[in-house]
């Protein structure tokens, strides 16, 4: 664990613990249980996007292809009758093919990120919204998808599954970025780009693949979001949750320049994010305020972490100097 | 626009020094300038003359030694102060904002306003810019579009952006490198202009005859040190040449004769994007050093990127063990054995946020994992062995390699090549900005690299280094081999003479 994300730990359980102080509502088992379902089912995109942000890209569309690939999902099982297992692999590669799309244009016809996955964003909705003539897309009453239902909103011991799911992803995902050569690569494309072409790596190969796992994990959380709130419309459903999927892998120290952060980090930063909603709620804040008191909060968190890295370069520097005028010009070792 | 005798400046640099991490840049240099005279800055690539100028532009301050300007001491300059003083820069390298014209660049951060709204009044601002392009004799006007001019028009934009600020001492810094003959007449005349019009000129060039033609008064820098002066009667190119060399060389650099092996990589009729129109061949035998000298934008890091696949070739084949390359990658060329230690280390051969050891392991993670999943024990036994082997000294090899001074910097680059056990080395400046000690370790480990068969091509601009280290040296001029020379042929005469084409 890097010290950022220990010093995020303690952020979490303080915040935790201020908020169960003053409404000890906070600590039911029916409102972890619930928290602990929209943590799920926020960290599978967030760490999504996390695998994007890791490569100095970004990815926009997120909350669009929430709505496109839910919209779809519903459609084929209740309205095609297509077996749900199908169903679920099938979106999963139309998401896939969403994110060969997006490394193509952004590798081979050099095209910006943001450019790119914003017209994405455009889209995909407009396509969701087109697909369903604005209207919802919908479980009727009596569809029963019993396996899918206890795989995706089923609860085990008050333990949601779509909080299971996150979990096993966020295994998953720390093994790639941090213990595989291929997580390696995508540090070094995303710090230096340049320096990753003098060693040898192939980055339009690297990046590529970033934006197809991170166009698949969305998808996936797609399902889950279509299978928790039921009905979709397209028009609003996932809305902003691109930006949400940012702040969490900012807050847990991921740089958008690229080549920084940690899985440990993207997953308190979702958990974070889902406390200070909680705090809104509990505390009675109206909940149109809800978004100022989160923007406040990442703002804090990301000057303070600015500014200790500023500390640690200025200390950095001062025993650089200091080791040359010590006429040996040795190698500086860490005190 | 002659100046008046009391507006004319008078400039003195008193025991300049700048000491960088690891390297001693400038020791005790001093050099005075005064109005209407051009003097001429000589040395060697890496002599210093570049550092001198950018305290003198403000750019970087001094450790020590004072400037003295029109009789007031200063410790140092901002660039602000040295723009007030009436110094302007002609840069070597060029770098104009091509997405505005040649007046707005000319006249960049002082436009001529007018009205209330203080809108730029660009029809003042050309009757300001086309007289001095005139002077020039530019064949652009000041609404072109920077875009559209060649390397040389650029130049020219560089040298009248200096002219309009109505310097009083213009430093040239190699201006004549992109220039023809004819524009370089044409420049050569706008000085002479200018000393007769009582503005000081500092000249820096590696064209002597260019020197010869227009200097009072000839500064010699040697190794971050004054190396001497000449007056005008005195200034000719061999007895610059010889002030600019004058050391021996040979205890530094402990040469081992290197049998000579197979041909292990050949370039044929290579051309780069740079230097299109070039046809450049060379040959390097197995457990041979062979030197690669030229002047700065002679074109031999282009040559080395394009062996190593970082650049598209215009032209040409490149063969590693007598068998041509498929295609110019850099993974096909590090599976055949090749491998680059790049120019430019802190932006193309690390990543120095990262730590050592992962600095070291990145190219070799395929024989480091199993399946893509990195088997960590032998990445650290790898990075480990690397620092006993090479001697790089850190607290922990988990330090971010930005921790490091210069030169074990430069071995964790070293190291993370060697780790695959190459056959052909190329190495681009590899003893840039580092320490002594770490640069005669540097050499032995090129030695014992190639005793063992390694063939070794060293891109240097320090004749010492490339004299005192290969065993042949090829020179390039403009993209072009221009020719070889081994043995006693090696002298740094014979060299300059190849690299001037």
């Amino acid at each position: 664990m890097q010290k950022k994300d220990i010093g995020l730990a303690v952020l979490v359980l303080l915040v935790g613990a201020v908020v169960a102080i003053i409404n000890p509502r906070f600590l039911s088992p029916i409102n972890l249980s619930n928290t602990a379902n929209l943590i799920g089912l926020f960290g599978l995109f967030s760490i999504a996007e996390a695998f994007v942000i890791v490569t100095a890209g970004i990815e926009l569309s997120v909350g669009s292809v929430i709505a496109l690939i839910g919209v779809l999902f519903v459609d084929m099982i209740v309205v095609q009758d297509i077996p749900w297992p199908i169903a679920a692999v099938l979106v999963l590669l139309i998401g896939s093919v969403f994110g060969v799309i997006h490394g193509l244009l952004i590798t081979k016809l050099k095209l910006q990120p943001f450019v790119v996955t914003l017209c994405g964003l455009l889209i995909y909705r407009g396509i969701a919204r087109v697909y369903t003539e604005d209207g919802t897309a919908g479980f009727s009453f009596g569809d029963s998808f019993p396996t899918l239902e206890w795989l995706t909103s089923g609860r085990t011991g008050g333990v949601p599954h779509s909080f299971i799911a996150f979990v096993i992803v966020a295994i998953i995902a720390w093994f790639v970025l941090h213990r595989t050569v291929f997580g390696r690569h995508l540090f070094a494309v995303g710090k230096n780009e340049e320096a990753a072409k003098f060693t040898g790596i192939n980055s339009t190969r690297v990046i590529i693949l970033a934006y197809v796992i991170c166009a698949v994990l969305t998808s996936l959380s797609a399902i889950y979001f279509a299978m928790y709130t039921r009905s979709i419309h397209p028009g609003s459903h996932g809305n902003f949750y691109e930006l949400y999927a940012i702040a969490a892998a900012v807050l847990g120290g991921f740089s958008l320049r690229g080549g920084e952060g940690s899985i440990i980090g993207v997953v308190l930063g979702v958990i974070l994010l889902q406390e200070l909603e909680n705090l809104v709620n509990l505390l009675g804040i109206p909940s149109s305020f809800k978004f100022a008191v989160m923007g406040s909060v990442i703002l804090l968190g990301v000057i303070a972490d600015t500014q200790v890295s500023r500390y640690r370069d200025a200390r950095r520097n001062a025993r650089a100097l200091a080791s040359v005028s010590g006429d040996d010009g040795e190698a500086i070792s860490k005190g | 626009m002659t100046l008046q005798e009391h507006d004319r400046i008078a400039l003195e640099l008193r025991q300049i020094t700048k000491v960088y991490p690891g390297v001693v840049a400038l020791d005790s240099v001093s050099l005075s300038i005064k109005g209407g005279e051009v003097v001429g800055l000589i040395g060697e690539n890496g002599a210093g003359k570049s550092t001198l100028m950018k305290v003198l532009g403000g750019v970087i301050a001094p450790n020590g030694g004072e400037i003295v300007i029109d009789g007031e001491t200063l410790e140092g300059l901002s660039s602000q102060q040295a723009l007030d003083k009436g110094i302007a820069f002609v840069h070597q390298e060029l770098n104009p904002f091509t997405n505005l014209d040649v007046a707005a660049n000319v006249l960049l951060g002082r436009e001529l306003r007018r009205g209330p709204f203080k809108f730029i009044d660009q029809s003042a601002m050309n009757a300001v810019v086309a007289p001095i392009l005139e002077r020039l004799g530019a064949h652009f006007g000041p609404r072109d579009s920077v875009a559209d001019l060649s390397l040389a028009e650029q130049q020219l934009l560089e040298i009248a952006r200096a002219l309009s600020m109505n310097a009083r001492l213009v430093i040239f810094d190699e201006p004549t490198s992109s220039l023809t003959l004819s524009e370089t007449h044409r420049l050569l005349d706008v000085i002479k202009d200018l000393r007769a019009e009582g503005v000081a000129v500092l000249f820096i060039s590696h064209r002597l005859s260019e020197i010869e033609e227009i200097a009072d008064r000839v500064v010699v820098l040697r190794d971050g040190k004054n190396a001497g002066e000449l007056g005008v009667s005195d200034i000719n190119k061999d007895v610059m040449i010889r002030m600019m060399v004058g050391r021996n060389v040979e205890q530094f650099f402990a040469k081992i004769d290197h049998s000579e092996g197979d041909c292990v990589l050949e370039v044929r009729d290579l051309a780069t994007q740079t230097f299109p129109d070039a046809r450049a061949n060379l040959q390097l035998k197995a457990g041979e050093i062979l030197g690669l000298a030229g002047l700065v934008g002679a074109g031999r890091s282009e040559m080395a990127h394009a062996i190593f696949g970082i650049e598209p070739v215009k032209h040409g084949e490149v063969f590693l063990h007598g068998e041509k390359l498929s295609e110019l990658t850099v993974s096909t060329a590090i599976a055949n054995g090749l491998c680059l230690v790049p120019e430019n280390r802190k932006e193309h051969g690390l990543f120095l946020d990262f730590a050592i050891y992962e600095n070291i392991s990145l190219p070799n993670l395929g024989t480091l994992s199993k399946r893509g999943v990195v088997y960590r024990k032998a990445e650290q036994e790898l990075a480990s062995k690397s620092r006993s082997e090479l001697a790089i000294k850190t607290a922990t090899l988990a330090n971010p390699v930005a921790e490091l001074s210069g030169g074990n910097q430069q071995k964790v680059v070293l190291a993370k090549w060697l780790a695959m056990n190459p056959r052909v080395v190329i190495l681009d400046e590899p003893t840039r900005g580092i320490d002594v000690g770490a640069k005669s370790e540097v050499y032995h480990l090129m030695q014992a690299l190639a005793a063992k068969g390694v063939g070794i091509l060293m891109i240097s601009s320090d004749m010492e280094e490339i004299i005192g280290v290969s065993d042949r040296v090829a020179v390039m001029h403009k993209g072009n081999v221009t020719g070889t020379v081994s043995g006693d042929e090696i002298t740094e005469e014979n060299i300059l003479r190849l690299a001037v084409g």
